[in-house]
């Protein structure tokens, strides 16, 4: 499957506006704009899980700080590099989603969702448990020392900005490719019928685990990147709430369209964003949003916007 | 204090635990049972009903003790009503599905949550408990009020159990849990069961929430425990079954008991929470895979 001109310019040109717009934002809205990219790493890898095989976890915030703290850890404790420490992260978001894929991919729909939010769960009370190594609740900061990549210090505007839009680039290039390859095919194939793809010939445990795997060695990434940019591991990360968001930007933006957790990222955080300067209670949107999406909006925006004419949105 | 006497207190707090959360838990295995519905906004309910009786005790110009009663009264019933509500306008819309009544619950979580949040203030309030006796044992004294938390919980646990096998609307129930199609085709009217289940759930928790609600304090993030063990008990005790619930409850909240005075509450729940995802991995026919 080779990928036609549209989308790529589509997508090509996002990024082209994404490294425009940092010369005409505002510092208070670049770094917003980097971490809505970073957020949209995780959302991406969560909608490979979700909006393409159709895994709907309820853990992913465990891969995205599998990803931070094992980022973070390597670079506290043992002082390590900043390299080998983000490619600790991202190896270990994906060995954990592999882990958890084994156990829980034995079961599937609501038992699926217990199962991955238990491990979540189990995972962000250990974090807790062992406070006198990761810092319990408090979290720590990355020393500024190891936020220097090439000679670019990454705790300031531009370069915090530009490692954010590549590693976006990156991200969503693979994806691109990814969701057009023949496996990505396989992977729809398992959202659609299982039992049909297992006749087919392929093997559904095998096909979900790698998705899984992909999936968390996205989150990871971003938990490592986003520990990374923004200099702070804390546990808050680990959270349920770590969990839903990555659902909702995919949900809002487009189950199984590459840029739909860019878009659900993009709105939702200047939505909260937003609220939280009138009240307190900005997380009402969040409940909000979920439940009139469910309702009114299953496909999200691109989503139907892809169901209303655009046939060619990846 | 010597290891005996501790161990009893880690078991009467343990009792204690087992009792309100058998009745919170109940709420969520009916729901489950009866309409397939994994209700995540269960322990904003609970919560709500917390708020609720500190709401009544606070406004209504009653002595404690009345005070309290009837907040065991109005709680459930205003919490019950809201989840009328909550079933009416969004889960009979989305047909039941399971996924997506599962994040619209969710949303339905921020939503309680942060409505608390909104009119009720960040602010742990205490509610005066209904009578003060202290029980005085060889090494300790113990509140009283917590044994009679027990018992209370004990009590509306048999009424459920009788509702459900003795009233007309139990064995309806019953007929639309085992077999919704041809319980609409009695003429039965499963949209109001549906809602009258999902209110009723909701109702237990509540009900639970003004039991604890002079020990613990009400609190709008109060909901996430409660909801988190729910799911434990509900789970290990096989979805949808009534008994199981009460026996995995028993189970859960001794060794909770136990647990949390010995080691840490924390070390508790990770081990409770590996727990119940291990049960489902291995043991999923028999806890989710009651297929009606």
């Amino acid at each position: 499957m080779s990928l036609s001109a549209k989308p790529l310019a589509l997508h090509l040109g996002l990024i082209a506006v994404l490294f425009a717009a940092q010369f005409m934002l505002p510092s208070y809205h670049a770094t917003n704009v980097s971490r809505i990219m970073v957020l949209s790493v995780f959302a991406m890898g969560y909608n490979i899980a979700f909006g393409y095989t159709g895994l709907l976890s309820l853990g992913h915030a465990l891969f995205f700080a599998a990803g931070m703290y094992g980022m973070g850890l390597p670079i506290w404790t043992l002082g390590w590099a900043p390299v080998p420490a983000l490619i600790a992260g991202l190896v270990a978001g994906g060995a954990l989603a592999g882990l958890v894929g084994l156990l829980a991919l034995r079961t599937a729909g609501v038992s699926f969702m217990i199962v991955t939010l238990m491990f979540a769960q189990a995972g962000y009370l250990t974090l807790l448990y062992l406070n006198t190594h990761t810092g319990g609740d408090e979290g720590f900061v990355v020393d500024s020392a190891a936020r220097m990549i090439a000679g670019f210090d990454l705790s300031t505007d531009t370069p915090r900005y530009m490692a954010a839009l590549i590693l976006f680039a990156i991200a969503m290039l693979i994806c691109l490719w990814l969701v057009r390859s023949p496996f990505g095919r396989v992977m729809v194939a398992m959202r659609e019928n299982e039992e049909r793809s297992r006749m087919l010939g392929y093997n559904p445990f095998r096909v979900k685990l790698t998705a899984l795997v992909i999936s968390g060695l996205y989150a990871g990434m971003a938990g490592a990147a986003y520990g990374m940019l923004f200099g702070y591991v804390g546990a808050t990360f680990a959270t349920i709430q770590y969990s839903i968001l990555p659902m909702l930007y995919v949900l809002l933006g487009g189950a199984g369209t590459v840029i739909g957790p860019f878009l659900g990222a993009l709105l939702m955080f200047y939505l909260i964003d937003i609220a939280s300067g009138y009240t307190t209670a900005y997380l009402f949107v969040v409940g909000a949003a979920l439940v009139v999406l469910v309702l009114f909006a299953p496909k999200g925006i691109l989503g139907t916007i892809r169901e209303r004419g655009l046939k060619w949105l990846p | 204090m010597a290891f005996g006497p501790f161990l009893f207190l880690a078991l009467l707090e343990g009792t204690v635990m087992a009792a309100v959360l058998a009745l919170t838990a109940i709420g969520l295995s009916l729901v489950f049972g009866v309409m397939r519905v994994v209700n995540v906004a269960h322990g904003e309910f609970f919560m709500l009903g917390a708020v609720t009786a500190w709401f009544v005790t606070h406004y209504l110009p009653f002595p404690p003790a009345i005070g309290w009663l009837a907040a065991l009264l109005i709680a459930p019933l205003v919490v019950g009503a809201i989840a009328w509500l909550a079933d009416v306008f969004v889960l009979k819309r989305l047909k039941y599905d399971p996924e997506a009544t599962i994040v619209a619950t969710i949303g339905l979580l921020y939503i309680l949550q942060q409505t608390a949040l909104t009119f009720y203030g960040p602010d742990a309030r205490p509610v005066e408990p209904p009578f003060n006796l202290r029980l005085q044992f060889p090494w300790f004294g113990y509140s009283g009020y917590k044994l009679f938390v027990v018992l209370a919980a004990g009590l509306i646990l048999l009424g459920v159990w009788a509702f459900m096998t003795r009233t007309k609307a139990g064995l309806v129930m019953r007929a639309t849990q085992v077999d919704m199609e041809t319980a609409r085709a009695f003429g039965i009217n499963v949209d109001r069961v549906y809602a009258g289940t999902f209110a009723l759930g909701a109702a237990l928790a509540a009900a639970a929430a003004v039991l604890i609600v002079p020990i613990q304090q009400a609190h709008y993030l109060m909901g996430h425990d409660p909801l988190l063990l729910s799911f434990i008990v509900v789970i290990i005790g096989g979805l949808g079954s009534l008994r199981g619930t009460l026996v995995a409850a028993l189970i859960i909240g001794l060794s909770d008991g136990v647990i949390s005075m010995f080691f840490s509450p924390t070390l508790a729940k990770i081990i409770a929470t590996l727990l119940v995802a291990l049960v489902l991995v291995f043991r999923p026919q028999g806890l989710f895979g009651a297929k009606t």
